[in-house]
Formats: structure tokens, C-alpha cells, sequence
């Protein structure tokens, strides 16, 4: 196997993409959004609660997709839960910063956690979208909660 | 249409397509099998559109100067060529588009754009039905979804079978007189299935139904021929029969291009023109409005010529070969489910598979690895792979250059996928 290979599908990926963490959709949410990566036809439908001063309450989702969109999705829940979306701004944006990064920018550990995991499909350019399509939901869910709340 | 004048010794073949020396990582050889998607090149392809570019290069069909001329010459060529090999009984029925997406959509407009002038049988209304199949790569079905939105006509398709194959059953439903046009594909992207056009094509003359067939996948690995098939419209790529990108064919009986109205419109389509109104060229310059694709057409010519001397039988036989080969050696592999008919002469070298719990995308990453170049994903057939209950498949194409050993590695390749995620 090659050493890329080895890189892309770590334990951890493997892990998340077995056992995802926070999967299925639950009540209560603010906003439900979906999305689908055309080339590959892979979906995120996703479910963000946040309490008013946009603590992340709770993030559910239902997921298909390869193992690195399922995996981080699973990693990306985990992360936010629990903290608050100003909080989390700053490890989004290293993450995308990251992944987009062709594999030149080494990922800060402190602040992404298990995301770490998923570095490797960096080096892959058709891998990049599987990896960031939950951000982009996550986000989508954001912008559409704050616009409700005009 | 000529036998093929040189015997079909594959290792010859390959040493005429200069990519395939590639070498993906230093211990990496690339075994290329996505013809499906874009075949790759010969030489002599590469070497015809060099000639054209550094000896005849010019605009076509203008300018009264010498290299106007040459450059004429050599398009006009193309399009003889290209008839000749389609079968076409004259050069005037080939019209040049981009891709067979622009000849699909090049008919549906022009079916549907409301002149007039264009004759009923030719002009979708409202009332009227379109047929197409759930096996429809998407270049054969949005131009009819949007062509029935824009006049109120209703679409309407063959459902595929268990079996892979189209389910005919109810046929005699769905093919009435209502049905103005029957659009479907000569062979499955994804499947490999190749559907009985003559069976299809006497059921809609029955009816009085135009029948539009897209041949992208089907004329670059069987013997074709326009006038034996019976269809109105035939729709393909340049690019996936060896020849370049940029450039694709739209056949049509001539008295049929005569009666439609134009897609594309501007320079070079025209006949008169004044501030108020312009009146049309003949076919095919109706349909070929702004400078076209000259290099690539030069290019498509010297493709039909290749394979025309390797022989489309041969191709054909070579390539059955590979299937059949490849069809026992997948279903000895266990998790892995081939999504396609058995091997047959009704199925060719498109070879889609499921690993059983793995989505295509992370099966693709694998054979990459060991340099088996793949598609996965849904193939631009979406509403097939949801028939069926998939996300995607991994797919492999077979093409001219394909040995049995690089078949044979996709199989190992495929066995060794299975065990480096049960592994994990």
C-alpha cells in the first residue's frame, strides 16, 4: 500500500467513518439545510441549534457519502458541539485554510483536533470537496439562522 | 467502413499512443481505463492536427487568399471522412458541434424553438409525448426535460429492468401516437448495455415518432452505420473515438436538417442578411454559426481513419474479449457486484461494479494507488444509479489499447480493495 494511501485512510478517519459521531437527524433545530456534491453525488442534510448567544446547542446529520465526507462530518460535529460559533470561527477557517493548501500548510492540532486526521487528502485535489462539503453546510446553516433572526 | 488493412496486434496499437509510456509515480505504471470518458490519443490523431496547425492553418469558408483555401480543403475533407465512417449517404448530413451534449441539445432546440415554418412532425407542442429511458446520461435527458418544460409537452421514459437491460413490457404505452420523438442512448455509459435499436426504431416508425440516438458510447467500439441503424438523428464525440476534445457530430437525414430551424445563430449560418432579418445557409453551415472547430475536425478525420484500419470488427471483438474477461474475474471477487448485464453481444466494455459497503470515490483512491485510472461516481446517469439503489459505481472502459494483463491487474486491484478496508 502506498504511503498516501496509508495517509489518507487513517485510524482515525476509519474510526469516524465506522462509528460517526453525533449521526441522525434530531429535534430541536433552528434550520435544516442540504448538500450535494454534483460530481459525485454525494449529500449532507444538516440540522444546526444554537442557543441565543449562538452557543452550538446541538449539530445532527445524516450523511452519505466516502469515508472521508462521513468521517468529516463526524469530526466536525464533534468538534462544535459545545462551544460557541465565534469560538469555532477561528479552527473553520485553519481547517479550509489547510485543506486547501495542495499539503504545503502543516494543521494545527490544538485547534482542530481529529481533523487532523483528514490532512491527508490535501495532497488530493478531488478529495478536498468530500472533506469540506459539512463545513460548507455548517456554514450555510449559520448564514441561514442569522438571517431568520434578521 | 473499409476492412481493416493491418492485423490487431495490441502491443503495435499501444506503441501508438504516446501517453500511455506515462508513469504515474516512479514504481507506478498508469493503466488507463476510462475511455468511457475520454479516450486518449494516437500519434497519427496527434500528428494530423500538427500538420494542419503548421502547414494549412486558417479561418474556413472566408477570405479569397490561398491558405483560406487549403484551410477549406482540409475541413471539408473531415467532414467526407466522417460520413464515410458514420455510413452517411452524403457529406451535407454531418453537421460539426462541440461535443454530442451541443448535437443533442442542437435537436431539442430546434424541435421545440416554436417557428412556425418548421413542419408538425418536427415542432414539440404542448400535447405532444417524449420517450427517453431511466438509462440516459444526462446530455440525453436535460435538453428533453427542458424542451417539454419550455412547451408544455410531457416526458415520458422506458424504465430499466432488473436485468439491466430496458423493460419493453409496457412499450406499446408509453411509444403512441402522441409521441413525437424517441430519444435514447445506442449504449449504456454505466451499464455497457447496448439497446435493440431495431426492435425501438420499427416500433416508432410505427407511430410516426423521430428517433434521435446518442451514439458517444457506441461508435467508437462497434461496426456503425447510420443508414443500417434507421434513426433520424445520431449525436457523438469527438473525443471519446480517439479523436480531440472540442469538436462532436451531429448526423441527420438531409431532408430533416432542411426542415429545422437553426440552434446557434451569427456568422457563417447565413445566407442574407439585412438590419431587420437574415435568411439561413442550407445544411449543414445552418447549424455551424461562428468560426468552428478546424484543427479538431482534422483530428476526428485521422481517428476515423485509425480505427477504420484497425477495423471496427476487430475493435469489437477485442474489446467483447476483455468484457467477458473482466465480468468472471469481478464475480469471483466477493462483495463486489458487477451493475451491468452478463457478458454478451448485447453488452460491451463499459464494466461497472459495487464494492458492498464502500462508496466508489474511496474504491477509486485504492486503484489509483496501484495506477488503475477509473471513473466513479454516478457517471452522469443519476436517475440510473437510483434505480438501482446506488450513490455511484466504479466503472471501467475498455478501449483499443487495453490488454488482458492490464485487465487482469484490475481485477487484483479490485480483490486487493476489498481487503484493504476489511483490514482496516
Amino acid at each position: 500500500m502506498s504511503s498516501q494511501l496509508s495517509a489518507l485512510y487513517t485510524e482515525l478517519v476509519i474510526e469516524h467513518d465506522k462509528r460517526p459521531q453525533h449521526a441522525g437527524l434530531r429535534d430541536p433545530f433552528d434550520t435544516e439545510v442540504h448538500h450535494v456534491n454534483p460530481t459525485c453525488g454525494d449529500e449532507i442534510t444538516l440540522r444546526l441549534h444554537l442557543t441565543d448567544d449562538e452557543q452550538i446547542e446541538d449539530l445532527s446529520y445524516d450523511a452519505i457519502g466516502c469515508a472521508m465526507s462521513r468521517a468529516s462530518a463526524s469530526i466536525m460535529a464533534d468538534l462544535l458541539i459545545g462551544h460557541s460559533v465565534e469560538e469555532m470561527d477561528p479552527v473553520r477557517a485553519h481547517f479550509e485554510e489547510v485543506m486547501r493548501s495542495r499539503g504545503r500548510l502543516e494543521g494545527d492540532e490544538d485547534l482542530i483536533g481529529d481533523g487532523i486526521a483528514l490532512l491527508g487528502a490535501a495532497k488530493f485535489p478531488g478529495r478536498v470537496k468530500c472533506v469540506l462539503m459539512p463545513w460548507k453546510a455548517y456554514q450555510a446553516a449559520l448564514v441561514e439562522i442569522r438571517a431568520l433572526e434578521g | 467502413m473499409s476492412a481493416s488493412s493491418r492485423e490487431f496486434d495490441v502491443e503495435a496499437i499501444r506503441s501508438d499512443f504516446p501517453i500511455l509510456q506515462r508513469m504515474l509515480d516512479p514504481d507506478t505504471t498508469m493503466i488507463y481505463l476510462d475511455g468511457g470518458a475520454t479516450s486518449q490519443r494516437p500519434r497519427q490523431v496527434i500528428d494530423a492536427e500538427v500538420a494542419f496547425l503548421t502547414q494549412d492553418n486558417a479561418a474556413v469558408k472566408r477570405g479569397a487568399h490561398r491558405m483560406a483555401s487549403a484551410a477549406t480543403d482540409a475541413y471539408e475533407g473531415a467532414r467526407e471522412r466522417i460520413a464515410d465512417f458514420l455510413g452517411a449517404p452524403s457529406p451535407d448530413e454531418i453537421v460539426f458541434t462541440k461535443n454530442a451534449t451541443e448535437a443533442l441539445n442542437l435537436v431539442a432546440h430546434s424541435f421545440g424553438n416554436g417557428d412556425s415554418s418548421t413542419p408538425a412532425r418536427l415542432r414539440v407542442t404542448e400535447g405532444d409525448e417524449i420517450l427517453v429511458t431511466e438509462m440516459e446520461h444526462h446530455a440525453n435527458l436535460i435538453p428533453w426535460q427542458e424542451l417539454a418544460r419550455r412547451t408544455g409537452a410531457r416526458l415520458r421514459w422506458v424504465p430499466l429492468s432488473e436485468d439491466f437491460t430496458l423493460d419493453l413490457t409496457d412499450l406499446g404505452s408509453l411509444l403512441t401516437e402522441r409521441t413525437k420523438v424517441l430519444a435514447l442512448t445506442h449504449q449504456s455509459n454505466v451499464l455497457g448495455t447496448v439497446n435493440p435499436i431495431a426492435q425501438l426504431v420499427e416500433a416508432a416508425r410505427a407511430v410516426g415518432a423521430l428517433v434521435v440516438l446518442d451514439a458517444a458510447q457506441s461508435a467508437p467500439h462497434m461496426p456503425f452505420d447510420v443508414a443500417e441503424l434507421g434513426v433520424d438523428f445520431v449525436a457523438l464525440s469527438g473525443h471519446k473515438m480517439l479523436g480531440p476534445t472540442g469538436i462532436g457530430v451531429l448526423w441527420g437525414r438531409y431532408e430533416l436538417l432542411e426542415a429545422i430551424p437553426p440552434f446557434l445563430t451569427g456568422g457563417s449560418m447565413i445566407e442574407t442578411v439585412t438590419m431587420e432579418r437574415a435568411t439561413f445557409a442550407e445544411p449543414p453551415a445552418r447549424f455551424e454559426a461562428g468560426t468552428p472547430p478546424i484543427s479538431q475536425a482534422v483530428g476526428l478525420a485521422a481517428a476515423c481513419d485509425y480505427l477504420d484500419t484497425l477495423g471496427m470488427e476487430q475493435v469489437a471483438a477485442h474489446e467483447q474479449a476483455l468484457t467477458l474477461r473482466a465480468l468472471e474475474g469481478l464475480a469471483g471477487i466477493e462483495d463486489v457486484r458487477v451493475i451491468g448485464p452478463a457478458a454478451s453481444p448485447e453488452r460491451t466494455g463499459a464494466v461497472a461494479f459495487d464494492v458492498a459497503g464502500r462508496h466508489p470515490h474511496d474504491v477509486g483512491q485504492v486503484l489509483d494507488s496501484l495506477g488503475l485510472q477509473v471513473r466513479v461516481g454516478h457517471h452522469c446517469a443519476w436517475p440510473l444509479h437510483r434505480k438501482y439503489g446506488l450513490h455511484g459505481t466504479t466503472r471501467a472502459s475498455f478501449s483499443v489499447h487495453t490488454t488482458a494483463a492490464e485487465v487482469d491487474a484490475l481485477i487484483a486491484g479490485v480483490a486487493h480493495t476489498v481487503d484493504f478496508f476489511r483490514s482496516l
